[in-house]
């Protein structure tokens, strides 16, 4: 009984840390601009693609992650440089749209980039699957859950104790304000797309070896990142995380207890059960409307 | 979007006209119209089917045609959507005047072209699996894959062989694995095998462990079988060595592929799964009739595209020289002539079985096109 339990704790916490991962990079560019980046999917996507086809041209593994953090990040600066900014005193909803044009841009490019099937990467600490009363968890699961853990550690430093994150919280509640205090609210968003493709591509490298990786798994990622992060409150890190964490044990312990085939519904019950007491979701600050 | 991209892939037979046979014989081309799901969901299908068809029609081309005319063919991408599929296959009959319509690349947008084909009575052949494109029997729609119930009756006839009698399924809940889920569920009934667990994953779950641990604490559980297609059964796989069951491990000829080998790495050893004569090429015996066609085939497609085949490039040769044959026979392109003759297909050998074909049956493939095969020390080993 305990092992049963514990198994689909861990079957849980395995997806539960990728969707968390996953989640985290719509966090900081809606910190920062009140933007929804729907082509999140896509960084994570791309981190993964880069490294399994580095690895796979015979890279080592560790400078393969290196370089796909890298492409990410770049590829990010190019979608704000060339995309977003361009928009920039368009309203919100404008440049969501974008978003979504640059998502389905950046698959079309992966397609023809790469290939259209799937690709893997190998397991960073080998593939023995460690037993605990009865039950197995993977190694690379810990890698995800460690990943995810040392993401919103860093991004709480950066939010709350550098200047230049202070700056990128600045811009997202008032961006004239913070312009007027001397914040350069351009390199703000430049940054905030950084990082988030940054923190994609974290995602896509450590998730790939359980998950695999082709030019479309950004679609599934990004939509459950983005259930997530809704549930656990736009722009909150720690949100993102235990939103992630409630998403993915809900769903195990639900085909574990009830039934696989409706896991999913009522893993989307749920969401919409707790946005409907709390439509800022459960860690989400309270909009603040000027009169 | 990218939808109305449209390849008129006019492949000239330009050694045909070079040789400088005049005027007098330059008849009207062959008009082959397709709808393919190129890119989309079903674009790992799509692509291959394309790709082959665009090589087989220039070598035809090439050797000078059929009946000396050249082939004109014409190809549409559906993106997967059926009420795209229908448009297109619309299009082709009406303002391409197409002769013969080949695809579509899934059920879906096959059966939304199928009562067009019918109207304009123009002869369809389907690339995909499903057991509706053909039964019932309509007139003027074929079919050239295996159908999710071969694969079926051929992995429940196995266990059956060894003496399984209780089994579990874990399928992907929608489209291929819902197909094969349900025709599993009515052959293993037919044949005397219990299903005592039944559990479903999305495509594209991370994890599946929780699913594979009530199957494990199943009692008397003595097989799996997984029908699935994509990174699901790898997925499958690799939890199911996790967890460390030992009960033999099933998977559909939707993973026949090296890929799935490499994705599912040492857990995919000892898994038995049915697969088309052409994934087992190089393990067939020299006596299999099958052989040298399946060879070439695969040599020809790595030489010019440099990646693995998969069973579903094979399928739009099957269909192409099951068409071009029967123009052959047929003395030209009257589409009702041609129908016939279509229908009158016997003994073609191809990449997916010998398909012999009646008014009755417009797929004619047998249940030994398949092939039992085990995962050893990463490749195929076949078992009949």
């Amino acid at each position: 009984m305990f092992a049963e339990f514990l198994q689909y704790l861990f079957s849980g916490l395995t997806s539960g840390a990728i969707y968390a991962l996953a989640g985290l990079g719509f966090a900081i560019i809606y910190n920062a601009s009140n933007v929804i980046n729907f082509a999140q999917g896509e960084f994570i996507m791309i981190g993964g693609m880069t490294a399994a086809s580095l690895v796979a041209a015979g890279t080592p593994l560790w400078l393969a992650v290196a370089l796909a953090l890298v492409v990410a990040m770049l590829v990010g600066i190019a979608l704000e440089r060339l995309a977003i900014e361009p928009a920039r005193d368009s309203d919100v909803v404008t440049i969501v749209i974008i978003t979504i044009g640059a998502s389905i841009f950046l698959r079309g490019a992966a397609q023809v980039i790469w290939d259209k099937e799937f690709h893997s990467l190998p397991a960073f600490s080998g593939e023995t699957p460690i037993a605990l009363s009865g039950a197995t968890l993977m190694p690379q699961s810990l890698w995800v859950i460690g990943s995810s853990a040392l993401a919103i550690a860093a991004l709480w430093w950066f939010f709350n104790r550098t200047l230049f994150g202070k700056a990128m919280l600045a811009t997202s509640h008032n961006r004239l304000a913070a312009q007027l205090v001397g914040i350069g609210v351009k390199r703000v968003l430049l940054a905030s797309f950084a990082l988030s493709a940054l923190l994609g591509a974290v995602a896509g490298v450590v998730v790939t070896p359980i998950t695999f990786t082709s030019y479309e798994s950004g679609i599934m990622l990004g939509l459950k990142g983005f259930s997530a992060a809704v549930l656990g409150g736009l722009g909150s890190g720690l949100g993102a995380i235990v939103g992630g964490l409630i998403v993915g044990l809900v769903e195990a312990l639900a085909s574990g207890y009830l039934s696989s085939a409706y896991k999913d519904a009522i893993a989307f019950i749920i969401i919409l059960f707790v946005l409907f007491f709390m439509p800022s979701g459960l860690f989400g600050r309270r909009g603040t409307d000027r009169v | 979007m990218g939808g109305f991209v449209r390849w008129r892939a006019v492949i000239l037979g330009v050694a045909w006209a070079c040789a400088g046979i005049g005027g007098a014989i330059a008849s009207e081309p062959i008009r082959i119209g397709s709808f393919l799901s190129v890119t989309g969901p079903a674009s790992f299908l799509g692509e291959p089917e394309k790709k082959t068809l665009e090589l087989y029609v220039e070598r035809a081309n090439r050797e000078g045609g059929v009946l000396g005319r050249r082939i004109e063919l014409i190809i549409y991408d559906d993106g997967g959507a059926g009420e795209k599929a229908a448009t297109f296959a619309k299009r082709l009959a009406d303002s391409d005047k197409v002769d013969v319509l080949i695809g579509g690349t899934t059920t879906g947008t096959t059966m939304a072209a199928v009562p067009m084909a019918e109207r304009a009575k123009v002869p369809l052949i389907s690339l995909a699996a499903g057991i509706p494109i053909i039964d019932p029997v309509k007139p003027w729609v074929f079919k050239v894959p295996h159908t999710d119930r071969m694969a079926a009756e051929k992995v429940i006839l196995d266990m059956k062989k060894r003496g399984i009698t209780r089994i579990a399924l874990i399928s992907e809940d929608a489209g291929f694995g819902k197909s094969g889920h349900d025709q599993s569920v009515a052959v293993a009934r037919e044949n005397g095998i219990e299903i005592v667990a039944d559990e479903v994953y999305s495509a594209k779950d991370p994890d599946v462990t929780a699913q594979l641990t009530k199957i494990k604490n199943t009692q008397g559980v003595q097989a799996v079988f997984n029908f699935g297609s994509g990174q699901g059964p790898a997925i499958v796989t690799r939890n199911f060595r996790q967890l460390g069951m030992s009960v033999p491990l099933y998977q559909s000829h939707g993973v026949a592929s090296k890929e799935y080998i490499r994705l599912a790495g040492d857990a995919a050893e000892g898994v038995r799964l049915p697969a088309a004569g052409l994934v087992v090429a190089a393990q067939l015996p020299a006596t299999d009739p099958q052989k040298p066609v399946v060879t070439a085939f695969k040599a020809e497609y790595e030489r010019a595209f440099k990646s693995d085949v998969s069973t579903f490039a094979g399928h739009p040769y099957d269909a192409l020289q099951i068409v071009l044959a029967a123009i052959n026979r047929a003395g030209g392109t009257d589409k009702a002539k041609l129908r016939e003759e279509i229908e009158k297909t016997s003994g073609y050998i191809g990449t997916a079985g010998t398909v012999t074909m009646s008014p009755t049956d417009h797929m004619g493939l047998s249940p030994s096109a398949f092939h039992m095969v085990e995962i050893r020390k990463g490749d195929w080993v076949l078992l009949d």
